[in-house]
């Protein structure tokens, strides 16, 4: 037996011996997510065991170094795990922006003192992030932002406002784009890292067409961010003035990971699962629809292909760097159709916003929430026009 | 496994990039034969060559005489095929017959696998019946006579049928023309006395026979596998075939496409390049992504096959359907983008979305294969 095969035997077992049953169901609602934090609360106890055992193993981020809170898989190991997860429908132990965004640019960009503690306190679940990027007049023109940290020595004062921070209300601390030279678009951006406990930041969520509140509107009054937590620990990340290439470096994951929301490891078709829902309210499935779903099944199969080799060529280095680009658009875009897809076999059910019955709007709610997709993150629109730029190299664009 | 080519793999898609840019290309093959009127439709020379390079028996057993590789390398052959649209018999002698002549006995392989390895065979398969491709209908009969059987009945699109050495031909021998069980498989000789071709040159000016079986006498060891026991030879002959003509099919996607970046690159109206605007931009971009994904679920079907899972069956039917699709909007906006010269026979691009209408038929469309997906989806 392989290496590879020993250790697929071996988390087969460990997967069986150490994930509840109730943490194999599909994600149903919000609290089944869990985020860590100061704040955070366990939904039950099962929830609690199977995140304190990824935790112990390293599994909460399977690929990162044992030092800095991991299991230090290797690129193979790690798809195996996945695959393995998958198999049994486990549900993630930890979902965190720390994990997909901030990890990957501190492993990236980070001193030996950052990875050291804010990675560990990561993977740990100890503190939850969040990003501030956006801001009311910088939405895909990011690089006109004008949040503005003075620089006062041993720290910043930072004044101004951020959009569409995902869940601020419930963040610990913010990883944040501020402006440290008015006079330099590009190279004057500095990566801070900073506790939203800290005094001078208020947050207000945004009511969405969805119902729901998941982004919020973020001020800074005044906030004071130190230039240093300690011995090799600064309070921002890579150089001051070059935030815009630790930004540009995460936004590549940011759009990875909303690319995955398309395909990933899933690989059911949906059809199935609209027959057997149409069966349930005593519905056949339309001629037309089924033929809708079909031909969304073979775009969305044929993608959770292209979503395995895009992370096989990343892990090894091969594909161009700017495929991320056309993950998230294709992934987006696919996301939509589903949700499209699901709404229209849903029929009148999926029109219920609050009903017992529908798990309060679940469809209708998810259904607005994926229109966001296409937007957040760069649009499919500054996708394709970075794809044309970058991928096809075509003239002045 | 991971999907991409391992150095292997990436050695021989140099090899075969290099080959089929400097033989197999569109001036010195397609245009070469068409303009000619050739009655085959592809050069016996080339596949000569072609057997030189160690294409033509990549699938065969190398206890066979063959190298015994999988799908993702022809694949990477059929790939540069499709790039340069070059005609030859790989996919229905090498891909398609060679999968079925596995299950063939040792005789019947000793009879033809030398002469396909060597390039001076060729094969053909006759298994649709009407104009769209529906094998789980075979009408076409072989009833017993004597220590053999007597073929009747008549094929379409049997793709170089009028100029196969050998024909692999599907045919009822028990139950009703709709039975899944009662098919088999039958290696028929050129020279079958009773079997005539009506040969019809393709849009994409392949040619094509319409084949007729009058009462053809065939030896019992004519027949590939186990009588009544078709049906699995036939599926893994046709599964084969789909991913070859999916892999040819991203070889022609990503020809046209490149053709026209390049083009959106060079032509200027209104004073610039007409790739700088964004409604081509736009489209452009949306077409690479597509090719992309379909490139991706080719390999996947291949290494699905190769690795003889059980997903392979519903992946090969996504990859040819994606392969379809992308295919069919990349020629589309190939000739759009090319605008009225796209429209000549001059040049080249026109020919690729030739190629891709015929490729699209064979072995079924998109419509064929996304149905299918939902059947084994089971909806």
């Amino acid at each position: 037996m392989s290496d590879l095969e020993t250790f697929r035997s071996e988390t087969r077992s460990w997967l069986e011996a150490n994930c509840p049953a109730e943490m194999r169901q599909p994600v149903r609602d919000d609290d089944d997510v869990y985020w860590g934090g100061r704040n955070a609360t366990f939904k039950n106890d099962a929830q609690k065991a199977w995140f304190e055992a990824c935790r112990d193993k390293g599994y909460t981020v399977p690929a990162w170094p044992k030092a800095y809170g991991g299991a230090g898989l290797t690129a193979p190991e790690a798809k195996v795990l996945r695959q393995e997860m998958a198999a049994i429908g486990a549900r993630p132990p930890l979902s965190s922006f720390g994990i997909w965004m901030l990890g990957p640019a501190l492993l990236q960009f980070g001193t030996e003192g950052q990875k050291q503690r804010f990675l560990n306190e990561i993977a740990r679940g100890e503190i939850r992030w969040c990003q501030g990027y956006s801001e009311p007049g910088s939405g895909s023109d990011l690089v006109s932002m004008q949040t503005f940290g003075e620089d006062k020595g041993d720290h910043w004062t930072v004044n101004g406002q951020k959009i569409w921070t995902s869940y601020a209300d419930e963040a610990d601390w913010i990883f944040c784009l501020v402006r440290t030279d008015k006079d330099n678009k590009y190279k004057g951006i500095t990566f801070m890292l900073f506790d939203m406990a800290g005094g001078g930041v208020t947050t207000k969520p945004i009511l969405l067409i969805s119902g729901n509140s998941p982004f919020c509107e973020t001020f800074f009054d005044d906030v004071n961010v130190p230039k240093s937590y300690g011995e090799d620990c600064p309070g921002f990340v890579g150089e001051v003035g070059r935030g815009w290439d630790v930004a540009k470096y995460l936004l590549g994951h940011e759009r990875e990971m909303i690319s995955g929301m398309g395909g990933g490891e899933r690989t059911a078709a949906i059809g199935t699962a609209m027959k057997r829902h149409a069966g349930k309210t005593g519905d056949d499935l339309d001629p037309m629809l089924r033929s809708e779903l079909a031909l969304f099944d073979v775009d969305a199969l044929a993608f959770t292909a292209m979503a395995e080799k895009f992370m096989d060529e990343m892990k090894s280095g091969k594909g161009h760097p700017a495929q991320p680009n056309m993950m998230k658009y294709v992934g987006t875009e696919l996301n939509k159709r589903r949700h499209e897809l699901m709404m229209s076999a849903g029929g009148s059910r999926s029109l219920e916003w609050d009903s017992e019955e529908t798990r309060g709007g679940k469809a209708p709610r998810d259904w607005l929430r994926t229109k966001a997709n296409s937007i957040e993150g760069g649009t499919s629109e500054v996708m394709l026009n970075v794809i044309s730029k970058r991928i096809l190299e075509l003239p002045g664009s | 496994m991971p999907l991409y080519h391992d150095e292997d793999q990436a050695m021989l898609a140099d090899t075969a990039s290099g080959f089929m840019a400097d033989e197999g290309n569109i001036a010195k093959q397609l245009r070469h034969w068409r303009d000619r009127d050739c009655p085959d439709g592809f050069g016996h020379a080339l596949w000569k060559q072609m057997a030189e390079m160690g294409f033509t028996g990549m699938l065969v057993d190398e206890d066979d005489g063959g190298l015994g590789m999988g799908h993702v390398e022809a694949g990477i052959v059929l790939e540069e095929i499709g790039r340069n649209l070059t005609p030859s018999p790989f996919l229905t002698s090498s891909v398609l017959a060679a999968t079925a002549l596995k299950h063939g006995s040792a005789d019947l392989k000793g009879r033809f696998l030398p002469g396909l390895i060597a390039g001076d065979s060729v094969f053909a398969v006759a298994v649709d019946e009407t104009a769209k491709h529906r094998p789980s209908r075979i009408t076409t009969k072989a009833e017993k006579s004597g220590n053999g059987f007597k073929l009747t009945g008549s094929k379409s699109f049997v793709v170089q049928g009028a100029s196969a050495d050998m024909l692999v031909v599907a045919a009822r021998t028990s139950g009703a023309d709709d039975d899944d069980d009662g098919i088999t498989l039958f290696a028929v000789p050129k020279d079958a006395a009773n079997m005539s071709h009506d040969a019809v040159r393709l849009v994409d000016s392949s040619m094509a026979a319409h084949t007729k079986f009058d009462g053809v006498e065939l030896d019992g060891d004519a027949v590939i596998g186990e009588v009544d026991g078709g049906r699995e030879v036939l599926n893994a002959m046709l599964a084969a075939g789909r991913i070859g003509a999916a892999a040819e099919g991203v070889g022609v996607a990503a020809g046209a496409m490149d053709m026209t970046v390049d083009y959106l690159k060079q032509r200027k109206q209104f004073g610039q390049l007409i790739g700088e605007f964004q409604a081509l931009q736009h489209r452009a971009s949306h077409l690479y992504s597509e090719v992309e994904v379909a490139r991706a679920v080719v390999i996947k079907a291949q290494q699905l096959l190769d690795a003889g899972s059980e997903q392979a069956e519903l992946m090969s039917s996504v990859a040819k359907a994606k392969v379809a699709k992308a295919a069919g909007l990349s020629v589309k906006e190939g000739v759009q983008m090319h605008g009225g010269i796209g429209m000549t026979d001059e040049y080249d691009i026109g020919l690729y979305m030739k190629r891709d209408r015929a490729l699209q038929e064979f072995l079924g469309d998109a419509h064929y294969h996304a149905n299918r997906v939902a059947d084994l989806s089971g909806y």
